[in-house]
């Protein structure tokens, strides 16, 4: 495999070119396998994403929106390798990262880091917090002193907003939010670059929610963070997105600055979405036009995955699936009645 | 130290004190466990040494029986040993058979079962369907089998000699699909939680996540069941020594004196076969409830049956 040689030879924190995307995704599909009979000819798979590709800059907050099951999380754990794909590739910082033997991918295990959904689960019951913390640093550099460890967990600790003392607590010890920042801690424990958050704060409380975030975006501009940002929260999105893509059913249907996307949202879909944002307002409200459920990844419609619950579809959306095509503005929108300029209803 | 104190002020000693079912089976327990741990200073003669066996004292009753002598409070058997010597020797064999044979099991069962649980897949499918053969056979006919071809092969002598380590090897092996099992069925449960794809994504390798964050998690219904799975193995030992298949009359266990008496049992020496099998029954019974226990107060969602 020529490149694991090439992936071997990357020390472990290059000067990389800053104009290259930290992270690339390039036309990633996942089916999963149900198994089925075996007797029967064609076994039920899950498309859970079809042909998603998308970059995320150094120094960006990509957030990914979409409704449940939409391929979101999926997406977050292919790019972490902990699913591999079933077709497509995963770049990162310009190598090929997927499919990489588990030695090869040692040096970017240190500089990809995870945040889960779930804080109850993401922590070893078993562990005490400074084993937790002090396993991934221990891992990745033996050659560190007790007191150089015990040092960095103190310093990451204080620096996501938690008292260093909790080291000899187990995780039942600690509410909520507290156990989010310790994951949080956990993920920055080696310096990463880039780190994928997995809805992490949709488990949380409401009062919660925005302390955890903010620790977030602390981090992300003093450490020179790169996220990927797992949501179906709009709010969130505005307030800690720089990029959004959306997602609808296993594909990427717009992708464009936070700004933009608010302002101008192109897609059928993202407009049905941003309208579904609850406002308090004097306006009477309308309710959001989205006819019908999401249908099943196990038998998508054909063409554009979005056709029979949108108000703009043709023919030619049953029948095509729809390019993520360049706007004016640097907006990836993928939509047949936006190439066309039919969008009078709705608006 | 800490640990302790934490164990001391633990909800677990507090039920503990509270249930006198689980407060006696544990004194049972125990006290057997010393009675078998300190034989030799507790009985009056070596059972195994044949030089200190008199036949002229063979078949006397228990001391409270008309005829009974003080030497021998619970009689003697057809050769002349000490019932209490003997007893005391036997359940310090039944015991120790039934602990190896249970760290023979739970090696198994832990490696195969954290295998096929964490792998899943083909893996997963050809042990559990192991598992399932096995299972399908009793223990008792497997071991039956093993022991009985083994003494064909190379002879009673050797077979006597290497009866301890062929028990526990034998009793080991058949029953890890037990363990295997449980221990799979509680991986699979840990496996989906985040803490595991925490520390795939820090990059630890697959037997590090195994042994270090899912074996942890799945050792209370372990615990659980290596106390019913002592018990099932000191009656698999007992009874394959009844069929002679055991441990030799020179080395009685629990099994092999229940064996021996059982002839003489309709010529009034009710003792030499009755005493221990009470022992055997009090002993089984004691672990039984004991586990009963645990697995209550452990997790009652995690080990059925």
């Amino acid at each position: 495999m020529s490149g694991e040689a090439a992936a071997m030879a990357i020390p472990p924190h290059p000067a990389s070119d800053p104009a290259r995307p930290l992270v690339e995704v390039r036309g990633v599909v996942k089916h999963f396998d149900l198994g089925g009979h075996f007797l029967q000819r064609e076994r039920p798979t899950v498309k859970a994403i079809n042909d998603v590709s998308l970059t995320v800059r150094r120094g960006e907050a990509f957030c990914l929106v979409g409704e449940s099951g939409c391929g979101k999380s999926t997406l977050a754990r292919i790019v972490m390798g902990l699913l591999t794909p079933t077709a497509g590739e995963i770049h990162f910082d310009g190598t090929r990262i997927d499919g990489l033997r588990h030695k090869a991918r040692m040096p970017f295990h240190r500089r990809m880091q995870m945040i889960f959904q779930n804080p109850y689960a993401s922590l070893n019951p078993r562990r005490t917090v400074q084993q937790t913390l002090e396993e991934p640093l221990r891992f990745h550099s033996p050659a560190l002193s007790d007191a150089e460890v015990k040092a960095k967990v103190e310093q990451v600790m204080v620096s996501v907003g938690n008292d260093p003392s909790w080291g000899n607590r187990y995780p039942h010890e600690f509410s909520g939010g507290q156990r989010q920042r310790i994951s949080i801690a956990r993920a920055l424990m080696v310096d990463p670059d880039f780190v994928v958050a997995d809805e992490p704060i949709s488990a949380l409380d409401v009062s919660i929610q925005a302390q955890v975030l903010n620790v977030m975006m602390d981090t992300r501009e003093k450490l020179d963070l790169t996220y990927l940002f797992i949501t179906h929260d709009l709010s969130v999105v505005r307030h800690f997105g720089t990029r959004v893509g959306v997602m609808y059913l296993g594909t990427v249907c717009e992708l464009a600055d936070t700004a933009t996307l608010f302002e101008n949202p192109r897609h059928p879909y993202t407009r049905i979405l941003l309208s579904a944002i609850p406002r308090v307002s004097t306006e009477e409200m309308q309710p959001p036009g989205l006819p019908g459920e999401v249908p099943s990844a196990m038998n998508l419609p054909s063409g554009c995955v979005f056709h029979d619950r949108c108000p703009l579809a043709n023919a030619r959306c049953s029948a095509e699936v729809p390019k993520p095509l360049p706007q004016a503005d640097g907006t990836l929108v993928a939509c047949h009645a936006v190439e066309e300029g039919r969008e009078t209803p709705g608006g | 130290m800490n640990r302790l104190a934490v164990f001391f002020g633990s909800d677990f000693l507090y039920r503990f004190r509270r249930d006198p079912v689980a407060v006696g089976a544990f004194s049972v327990v125990a006290f057997f466990m010393l009675a078998a741990l300190f034989a030799p200073l507790l009985s009056s003669m070596n059972p195994h040494d044949p030089a200190q066996l008199d036949i002229m004292n063979s078949e006397i009753p228990p001391a409270w029986q008309d005829g009974g002598e003080e030497a021998f409070p619970l009689g003697t058997d057809a050769q002349g040993r000490d019932m209490l010597s003997a007893i005391l020797y036997g359940l310090r064999i039944s015991i120790t058979i039934g602990i190896f044979a249970v760290m023979v099991q739970m090696a198994l069962g832990i490696v195969i079962g954290l295998v096929s649980g964490y792998l899943g897949g083909k893996v997963d499918a050809f042990f559990m369907r192991l598992a399932d053969i096995q299972l399908a056979m009793s223990t008792l006919m497997l071991a039956i089998v093993a022991l009985a071809v083994f003494q064909a092969a190379f002879g009673a002598e050797l077979f006597a000699d290497m009866a301890i380590v062929m028990l526990v090897l034998v009793i080991g092996i058949a029953e890890w699909p037990q363990y295997a099992r449980t221990i799979r069925a509680s991986v699979l449960a840990e496996r989906k939680k985040e803490y595991v794809d925490a520390a795939r994504v820090i990059g630890l390798s697959a037997p590090v996540i195994m042994a270090r964050h899912i074996l942890p998690n799945t050792l209370s219904p372990l615990l659980v069941i290596s106390t019913v799975q002592v018990a099932n193995a000191i009656i698999s030992e007992a009874a394959l020594s009844f069929l002679g298949l055991g441990m030799p009359v020179t080395m009685p266990s629990l099994g092999s004196l229940i064996s021996a008496g059982f002839e003489y049992i309709f010529s009034g020496a009710w003792w030499i076969t009755t005493i221990p099998a009470i022992v055997l029954i009090v002993l089984i019974l004691s672990i039984n409830l004991l586990g009963d226990w645990l697995r209550d107060v452990l997790n009652p969602r995690l080990y059925k049956g």
